[in-house]
């Protein structure tokens, strides 16, 4: 028994059988399951953007709110004309972050002007224009991004329709250390956001800081966190910059792609 | 068909008498990186449990064609082919969890509990022991996990699956969260406590000097 076992012709035998077995019921299942686990990644985003727009609560239904209120948009960073669908992907589908690395999609940054350290900005930015109940423009909410101490942060941030005050901020996925810069989280923390201005004079003026001066544009740093504020406060500094959504919030601001 | 006797040791030895965790010092990875909140904890814990008795019944099912020259690399087939199979129904039905939890969901793996078993038990006894042998053990697994979870929760955030219990300090409460809690690894110390604890009562298990 134990030496048929053995024998080269068994062995291959037993190990390609298991192998078919194994393949079999590991593609049926993710194959079975990928609609499901979709519709889960999507619900999800949209919580996030529900939540740095301040919609969300635990009795809030999200893709109801989705349906009535929000108008999601593709948006070329350079010509800053609204586009329907990039490479096969409608506004729905289409996602920015993995976009941004691929070629005809994104575009490589320089070191001197990659703030953020994130590599590659996306052609394309994908925009959630958020309706009041009366129909008119009351939050605009952009995917931000950027390197903090370990890996890099996605957030979403809300602005009001004047383009320069914020609304609400979330960090959805980050790597920072628990307690200290993954404080950035907190509630408490992302309320100390609301009503801050991004711009004085045209520059951005956003300042993540231990000695908060400047009421209007300054946020309170996290304390035993000073490389994750940082890294926060660089991702400010790019992504409302010219280089990035600077000339995309102009034209809002001006009603213009409303 | 094994005796009750044999059933029962086989399935409630390892909670107490034979804890992987605690007395073999298997699966420590996975016990200090999810146990910072009890739903977490509960979520991998059913995921071992269901991990180590399936692949004991399959392993123990095809055990006498298995080749043994090869039989390292069929336990881990199996074993792989079932984790893939738990994550991907995590991330179809617990979103949320699944998404803090990937990455330990794929280690289990390599967890030592669920290759110790297969390779010391399934690839000897016959299949409803098996399974049961990985029920038991996972529950002995389950047992440290959730008190180590129940403790830093409780303590390190005041707050058990998520409620809040104890309102904190931060937010205008009387607790002050112990921070060291949070971090992975606390779960050395109360993992230790219990090894201390369970052998002041058991002291068959004391190593002896050497």
């Amino acid at each position: 028994m134990a030496n048929k076992n053995e024998s080269l012709g068994k062995t291959l035998f037993v190990v390609i059988a298991l192998c078919l077995v194994c393949a079999i019921i590991v593609a049926g299942s993710a194959v079975g399951l990928k609609p499901l686990q979709e519709k889960n990644a999507a619900l999800d985003m949209q919580r996030n953007v529900l939540d740095a727009a301040g919609l969300l609560t635990p009795e809030t239904d999200v893709i109801a709110v989705f349906e009535d209120r929000v108008d999601t948009r593709l948006i070329n960073l350079d010509t800053l004309e609204a586009v329907e669908a990039v490479d096969g992907k409608n506004a729905i589908e289409y996602d920015p972050i993995a976009s941004a690395k691929k070629a005809g999609l994104g575009t490589k940054l320089e070191k001197s002007e990659d703030v953020a350290g994130i590599g590659a900005l996306e052609n394309v930015a994908k925009v959630y224009f958020i309706n009041g109940a009366d129909g008119a423009l009351e939050t605009v909410v952009v995917y931000v991004r950027g390197y903090g101490l370990w890996g890099t942060m996605y957030g979403l941030m809300a602005v009001a329709p004047d383009m320069n005050t914020i609304k609400g901020i979330n960090f959805y996925e980050h790597s920072e250390t628990p307690g200290l810069g993954g404080e950035i989280q907190n509630p408490n923390w992302t309320a100390s956001w609301q009503g801050k201005e991004i711009y004085d004079n045209g520059s951005v003026a956003l300042d993540v800081t231990k000695n908060v001066t400047d009421k209007a544009h300054d946020i309170d740093a996290l304390s035993g966190a000073t490389l994750t504020s940082n890294g926060v406060e660089n991702t400010m500094q790019f992504w409302f910059s010219d280089k990035a959504y600077g000339p995309l919030f102009d034209k809002i601001r001006k009603g213009e792609l409303n | 068909m094994a005796s009750a006797k044999e059933v029962k040791e086989v399935l409630f030895g390892p909670i107490f008498a034979n804890n992987p965790i605690a007395l073999q010092i298997l699966g420590i990875c996975s016990a200090l990186a999810v146990t910072s909140k009890m739903e977490n904890t509960v979520v991998m814990c059913i995921a071992l449990t269901l991990v180590t008795a399936f692949s004991n019944l399959f392993i123990s099912i095809i055990r006498n064609h298995i080749p043994s020259s090869v039989r390292i690399i069929v336990q881990m087939t199996i074993i792989a082919s079932l984790v893939i199979v738990v994550d991907q129904v995590l991330r179809a039905y617990a979103y949320s969890i699944a998404k803090e939890l990937s990455v330990f969901v794929g280690l289990i793996i390599t967890n030592c509990i669920v290759m110790g078993r297969a390779e010391a038990y399934a690839m000897k006894s016959p299949p409803m022991l098996s399974f049961l042998d990985g029920i038991g053990n996972g529950l002995g697994y389950s047992v440290v996990l959730l008190t180590v979870g129940f403790v830093r929760e409780l303590f390190g955030s005041g707050s058990l699956f998520g409620y809040q219990i104890m309102s904190l300090a931060s937010e205008g409460g009387w607790y002050q969260p112990i921070g060291l809690l949070v971090l992975p690894p606390s779960a050395f110390f109360i993992i230790g406590g219990f090894i201390w604890v369970l052998r002041t009562f058991r002291t068959e298990q004391v190593e002896p000097k050497e």
